[in-house]
């Protein structure tokens, strides 16, 4: 097994009282596709922040391909490589869709010190090539005020991989798409290189399922299991969890696991 | 060339998932290149058909246009309401003025000067107020504005305190003073378009994109790896310099520089010609600062002083019937469907 790109350990983040994320450890490999799962409050999002350093841990540390990064701020933690879908669309809404994915990828290009205008060739091909890869390349005139709810998820997915991403933070990228729309997007993660590792949080265990290599099940702000995709729909300590939402007999329910909104 | 990055998209472009046809592509590009030339054409034309006083107050318009275009950077296109802009301004008029008294009014060393201190003032406050948003930095900034202000006043034997800085020599150009007003004119024509120019350059630039990603979606550009904090203190800079040479070009076209000019009035007045150009536009803001220097200086002495009243008059009509400033307009006119929230 190689070694971890990202590794938590013993990282909580409380508000008060209130434990969101409570001791969580976790090793996700270089390459891997690793999903988190748990009931809405299990700290999921909370965790995600924790990652990306837009929110400070309370304790523990964040290791990125061997070094720490715990106390970055979170626009260097970017630089290295981290890159996120929000679970609420997070886009520039006065500006194009070209233009929103123009500005993760000229970052990449050294030209976005230019204080005159530049041609930007190779950044523009590559957001063009983005954009025709989340099916958007119809629409890259289009303000982003303009765009569906469906087609804001697919752009935020263009925005994050045009930061050329080691790892790649996705917080519920397929909510509000159309099941059509939220198959092209497991296609498209499917074929993200090896070199992309991947963490995704999903409602929609379908997507999860189809792309996961790894699982953890959170639960309470503490990990209640990581395992294979296997050993977590056979796991009894997860039914109870999801048990306990109302929903657990939905949840395993594998003959029909079609949109299961686990909330 | 590339686009403008803040060029709206056409009609066409909005209507149809097709990019605009080459030709309507081409129509655009020619008028944004014929119109400005035809200005400038006719700006320049202007001291040979208009009387000295009209020169001299289109003069002040252009000049104030400069200083309004470079507020326009951080309100409109950076997102930084700015109350102390002025300051700048003020910073750059003295600065010229200094230079044309004590060492050479020589065409545009004391405006280069100006500007280069406008820079360097808005890099030694702007450092702290950019690290603030919102309310906080709206009075920081109305803080310094004051600040410049006081010590205009209280640096008596430098500025010459509430009298002003006066006797600043006219501009020569290789040794010829300019003296006619018409050939002010033009040298505060060449220099506010080089200005002008400058600051479309840098608006429009990958960098300008970074601005107005920080203005849209701050959070978002730091999870995409920029620091908002240099760029905006980046953006500071430039506008405060710009503000300054718009300062220099003050001090040399009205040979007299006040401690007014760097205080609240003059950063409020130009906040104005901002909003009611529309900000973020650019061009808008010209024809904001046009308005409020009509009526301010053209108009007000007819008005037995009531100029204020009237500019009080005329900014609430703006807002009420044209809330994106003069720049709205055109969007008006192409009937262009506004860009609202789609479910």
């Amino acid at each position: 097994m190689s070694a971890p790109l990202l590794s938590l350990s013993g990282i909580s983040r409380h508000f008060g009282a209130l434990k969101a994320v409570d001791d969580v450890s976790i090793d996700v490999p270089t390459g891997a596709r690793h999903a988190l799962i748990g009931p809405n409050g299990a700290g999921k999002s909370t965790l995600f922040r924790l990652v990306t350093g837009s929110m400070p841990v309370s304790s523990g540390t964040v290791t990125l391909g061997g070094s720490d990064i715990t106390r970055l701020p979170e626009f260097r933690r970017a630089r290295r490589g981290i890159s996120q879908t929000l679970q609420h669309s997070s886009l520039f809404l006065s500006q194009t869709v070209q233009q929103n994915v123009l500005l993760a990828a000229q970052r990449q290009y050294g030209t976005r010190h230019a204080i005159v205008p530049r041609e930007q060739a190779a950044a523009r091909e590559r957001a063009r090539a983005l954009l025709a890869d989340v099916g958007l390349e119809g629409r890259a005139g289009t303000p982003v005020s303009a765009l569906s709810h469906g087609e804001r998820r697919q752009l935020e997915v263009a925005v994050a991989l045009a930061c050329q991403p080691r790892l790649l933070l996705l917080d519920e990228p397929a909510a509000g798409m159309s099941p059509a729309e939220s198959a092209r997007l497991v296609e498209l993660l499917k074929s993200l290189p090896e070199s992309v590792t991947v963490v995704i949080v999903e409602h929609d265990l379908e997507v999860v399922f189809a792309l996961a290599t790894s699982v953890t099940v959170l639960h309470l702000g503490r990990v209640l299991l990581t395992g294979s995709p296997d050993e977590v729909r056979a796991s009894a300590a997860v039914q109870e969890a999801y048990l306990g939402t109302g929903r657990g007999s939905l949840f395993l329910d594998m003959a029909e696991p079609a949109h299961l909104e686990v909330s | 060339m590339s686009l403008p990055v803040g060029t709206p998209a056409t009609p066409a472009a909005i209507a149809s998932t097709t990019p605009p046809r080459t030709a309507e592509r081409r129509t655009g590009r020619l008028l944004r290149v014929a119109l400005p030339l035809v200005v400038l054409v006719v700006l320049a034309a202007v001291p040979l058909f208009v009387a000295p006083f009209g020169t001299s107050t289109l003069s002040r318009i252009l000049i104030f246009a400069l200083f309004a275009v470079s507020l326009d950077l951080l309100v409109g296109v950076t997102g930084l309401p700015s109350l102390g802009h002025a300051a700048y301004f003020g910073v750059g008029a003295y600065a010229a003025g200094l230079v044309a008294i004590h060492w050479t009014a020589e065409g545009v060393v004391p405006v280069l000067v100006a500007a280069a201190a406008g820079a360097v003032a808005a890099g030694a406050t702007g450092w702290l107020a950019v690290r603030s948003g919102g309310v906080y930095f709206l009075m920081l900034t109305l803080a310094i504005g004051e600040l410049v202000h006081q010590l205009a006043q209280s640096l008596a034997s430098v500025t010459g305190g509430s009298n002003g800085l006066y006797g600043i020599p006219t501009v020569r150009i290789g040794g010829t003073p300019l003296t006619l007003p018409g050939y002010v004119y033009w040298f505060v024509l060449a220099v506010t378009g080089l200005g002008y120019l400058g600051l479309h350059l840098v608006a429009s630039s990958p960098f300008g994109g970074v601005l107005r990603g920080i203005r849209d979606n701050e959070p978002r550009m730091r999870s995409l790896g920029y620091s908002p904090f240099r760029y905006k203190f980046a953006a500071f800079v430039i506008a405060g310099g710009f503000a300054g040479l718009a300062g220099g070009l003050f001090a040399a076209q009205v040979r007299l520089v006040t401690p007014s000019e760097a205080g609240f009035t003059t950063s409020a007045l130009v906040l104005l010609a901002v909003i009611l150009g529309g900000a973020g536009s650019l061009w808008g803001p010209i024809l904001g600062a046009a308005v409020v220097v009509l009526v301010r200086d053209a108009l007000g002495p007819d008005l037995d002083g009531h100029g204020p009243l009237l500019l009080g008059i005329v900014f609430v009509l703006a807002v009420y019937v044209l809330p994106r400033g003069f720049a709205g307009l055109r969007d008006l006119l192409r009937r262009r469907p506004s860009p609202g929230e789609t479910p």
